[in-house]
């Protein structure tokens, strides 16, 4: 049944490279925005195929921060893939090879992961190939063209763009904070410190990857500590 | 920017973020147990994104006004669960027509 699941796949993962190709776009111009090059922002998006860690990577690129903030920066935003990881471990096939499980996890992003929480069958490797593999050409495909367009695109269009990321991350933030007060006081709790590290004198000084790092550690400890979570709380 | 700084800053970032992905899947077979830890990389998303997103979408644009309008529509959007797209795009162009009308 390979076939029909590598079209499975393919027709769950058009609908999540269309979202992507658009998205990219707006990382393509910010990117730019922050002077990193169209080769360089095109070959972030191909290798490392995640918004949030992408934007902060280049946010500290863009200001000359060191290799090691880099990498934690990276480390931090990206965490959350670690436990999702985890949950895509349980919902592959058992019998799926080590080097199948190797590819699967490059493809792991909120949006492929959600759509392989939902469906019903165990996950193969011919499901997850055709999942994947659109979004990656969406994603890198949308950043080329939006790295190479700023240089046409009208000044007011590019600068509008800047706020299409931040659009998706509230997208992700506000449903799960509508149903769940804990989520809501967490992200209460972390915008005001965020705002504490932009405003407040010495404060302000920290780098701004520095600060997030912060600020996620300090707040999902609270979180964690005053709302745990309930145990069927784990596939979210 | 110099091409060895991009190279070292891309690679850093590809090979961390791949490290976070593999690691559980190589790894993990069974699930986590402690309920502190699984509580913990749970809030992680919504915090990390909130603490990146607030207060720097004010200035994402060329207006304030601009985007905190945008950033109003995209609340409202994603608050009837519309999907990224829309939520991304509704934003986008309400900061465009904002600053269209030299707002």
């Amino acid at each position: 049944m390979k076939i029909k699941d590598i079209k499975d796949g393919i027709k769950d993962g058009l609908p999540i490279a269309l979202g992507y190709f658009s998205v990219s776009v707006a990382f393509g111009v910010s990117a730019v925005g922050a002077n990193v090059p169209w080769w360089g922002a095109t070959l972030i998006s191909l290798t490392n195929l995640t918004s949030a860690g992408q934007k902060a990577g280049v946010d500290v690129m863009a200001v000359g921060g060191s290799i090691l903030l880099i990498i934690l920066t990276t480390l931090i935003i990206n965490m959350r893939y670690f436990l999702m990881g985890v949950s895509m471990s349980q919902k592959v096939e058992e019998k799926m090879p080590i080097w199948q499980r190797l590819l699967v996890a490059f493809g792991i992003t909120d949006e492929i992961y959600a759509v392989s929480m939902g469906r019903k069958n165990d996950l193969t490797g011919a499901y997850m190939a055709g999942l994947i593999i659109p979004p990656i050409f969406g994603w890198t495909g949308g950043t080329l063209l939006g790295s190479v367009a700023t240089n046409f695109m009208p000044e007011i269009l590019a600068e509008a763009m800047g706020i299409a990321l931040y659009g998706m991350f509230i997208a992700v933030i506000v449903p799960p904070s509508k149903q769940s007060k804990k989520v809501f006081a967490a992200v209460i709790l972390a915008i005001c410190l965020s705002v504490i590290f932009t405003y407040l004198p010495y404060l302000n000084r920290l780098e701004t990857g520095w600060a997030v790092i912060i600020i996620t550690i300090v707040v999902s400890s609270i979180a964690a500590t005053v709302f745990p979570i309930k145990e069927e709380a784990d596939n979210e | 920017m110099s091409n060895s700084y991009i190279f070292a800053s891309i690679a850093a970032m590809a090979l961390t973020t791949y490290f976070v992905r593999m690691l559980p899947m190589a790894i993990f077979r069974k699930k986590i147990e402690n309920r502190w830890i699984k509580s913990f990389l749970y809030y992680v998303p919504y915090v990390v994104l909130s603490a990146m997103t607030f207060p720097a979408i004010f200035t994402s644009t060329g207006s304030v006004l601009g985007a905190s309008l945008g950033c109003a529509v995209a609340i409202m959007l994603a608050y009837f669960n519309k999907g990224l797209l829309t939520v991304a795009i509704g934003a986008a162009g309400m900061a465009f027509i904002v600053q269209f009308a030299g707002m």
